[in-house]
């Protein structure tokens, strides 16, 4: 059966490329960094490499980058770490309702310590507005975190405005970048933030690595303890094949960066414009233009997502959805209600996330398989845009 | 996740759709994950003699559905009123933890259309 991945956003597959060279860290060279003989050395050696070229990916120095085991790791790092150096300088933490999760219970956890957390409401595409970031800073805040891109409806929030206006009154700013990598260019000197998170499994490198960019001078506090890795901030060996790979990623990701931009939007408003004409009452959940290449999600009201991927499994396409029935806590997306979709509209979210591979074929067989699926689904429902629910939200 | 026995009601529901002048018409939703199920009978005698379903849900809120209208029909009220959620789930090959309480509401949506039935039952009776 014919298989179309459009499901990047949670991850990606690894590029051969990419694969290659892991495989040589796991098979060949595979020496601890920390040792002191030859193949330790030719670890070391390579991790050096690597963090260089993570660091110039980015716009950063090699001394700036951490390597963690993922994005979830590094938003942790950056918020415990900040939040556990802070001592009496502050307590506050500002956020955003829309966060990746990774942040919002990191946060949640901090507030159980007693740490204070604003978590900023968005608009009805996603979006933070800087100035109530000005507002909520107050003597007491300590750290801003907002993320580059979200994550499910792929809204990019004004993060350079938000640094310039947190660093303006002395607050640190982490962003988690993890979607941006490889769909658009990062600097992070020009973004002017003090933390990103990044995850390699999100642009063609493996699961089990990513990294937190630490601007020089950052104040942060170790979470984890043991040896003098990653300069006493991330004790552990080090992964060597991931972190390899991921150097290896980021040289490609900044190789075709002006292509995949191009390549993804492209597709992105080739499916966005399909869905709109072929599916009645789709609305596009996020900003339009302000938005990732490779995200598409849309509410399809009276259909539940869950059995909308069945179907669409069933016809080997791969996509997820911000519906209930889908999340293993039975919550619907945190996301979509913060943009003030009602919970049983929220229920037929569909999210499509392309990659470098994905092809204006595959769309348009998503534009002709999609269609009938949710006309089926529809005719079974029990409720339809317009009816009362039998409860309340 | 799902058994082939989920999956087979799941792709080919049996029992979706209306029934002309049904005799008793039931309605629950999961105000949780927004689930909703529409169930409607027609009784003869005490039997129940055609059940059709609408529902708005996951895969295992479609199967379950589509499964309780296949177990109700022919059976008397009596028999009907005994199923429970746990039943459906059984015959379905059991579903994922998870979806034990939440989309598992076809038998309650049938016994609603069963005590509708009753009430419009009684309330003929008592206009005569």
């Amino acid at each position: 059966m014919r298989r179309i991945y459009l499901d990047h956003s949670a991850t990606t597959p690894v590029h051969p490329r990419v694969a290659v060279v892991a495989m040589n860290y796991m098979m060949n060279d595979y020496g601890n960094s920390s040792s002191v003989h030859a193949p330790g050395r030719k670890a070391a050696e390579a991790m050096d490499e690597a963090r260089a070229r993570v660091a110039e990916f980015v716009g950063a120095e090699p001394r700036e980058i951490i390597f963690t085991s993922g994005a979830t790791e590094a938003d942790n790092l950056a918020i415990l770490g900040v939040a556990h150096a802070a001592g009496d300088r502050g307590n506050h933490i500002i956020t955003t309702a829309v966060e990746h999760h990774a942040v919002l219970h990191t946060c949640d956890a901090l507030e159980k310590e007693g740490f204070r957390i604003t978590r900023l409401p968005v608009d009805a595409e996603g979006r933070v507005d800087p100035s109530a970031v000005e507002d909520a800073i107050d003597d007491d805040t300590i750290l801003v975190s907002v993320m580059l891109a979200n994550n499910e409806v792929g809204t990019l929030q004004p993060v350079a405005e938000i640094a310039e206006i947190a660093r303006a009154r002395g607050v640190t700013v982490h962003t988690d970048a993890v979607q941006v990598a490889g769909q658009l260019p990062v600097d992070l000197a020009e973004l002017g933030v003090d933390l990103a998170s990044f995850s390699g499994h999100k642009m063609y490198a493996p699961k089990g690595v990513g990294f937190l960019y630490v601007r020089r001078g950052t104040r942060l506090k170790a979470q984890m303890f043991g040896g003098h890795h990653e300069r006493w901030l991330r004790a552990g060996t080090e992964n060597v094949p991931g972190i390899v790979a991921l150097g290896e990623a980021c040289v490609l990701a900044q190789e075709e960066i002006d292509y995949v931009t191009a390549h993804l939007t492209s597709l992105r408003d080739r499916l966005i414009a399909g869905l709109e004409e072929r599916i009645p009452d789709v609305f596009v959940n996020g900003h339009r233009t302000e938005r990732l290449p490779g995200n598409v999600n849309v509410c399809i009201p009276g259909v539940e997502g869950e059995a909308m991927l069945l179907h669409l499994d069933m016809k080997g396409i791969a996509a997820s959805s911000g519906s209930a029935c889908t999340s293993g806590s039975l919550e619907a997306s945190h996301v979509l209600l913060a943009m003030g979709i009602k919970h049983e509209i929220a229920h037929g979210s569909l999210r499509l996330t392309l990659g470098r591979d994905n092809t204006a074929a595959e769309i348009d067989y998503v534009l002709e398989t999609l269609p009938p699926i949710v006309e089926n689904l529809r005719a079974m429902s029990a409720w339809k845009p317009g009816d009362e629910m039998p409860f309340e939200d | 996740m799902y058994t082939d026995k989920v999956m087979e009601h799941f792709t080919s529901p049996k029992n979706v759709g209306e029934l002309e002048n049904a005799d008793g018409e039931g309605r629950v939703g999961n105000p949780v994950c927004g689930d909703m199920m529409a169930m409607q009978i027609k009784v003869e005698d005490g039997v129940i003699t055609d059940v059709k379903f609408r529902t708005f849900g996951c895969g295992a809120a479609i199967a379950t559905s589509s499964i309780v209208t296949e177990m109700a029909k022919g059976m008397t009220l009596e028999e009907a009123e005994a199923i429970t959620n746990e039943d459906v789930a059984e015959a379905l090959g059991g579903l994922p933890t998870n979806k034990m309480h939440c989309s598992n509401l076809a038998a309650d949506a049938l016994h609603n259309a069963i005590e509708d039935y009753r009430r419009k039952a009684a309330g003929e009776d008592g206009e005569q």
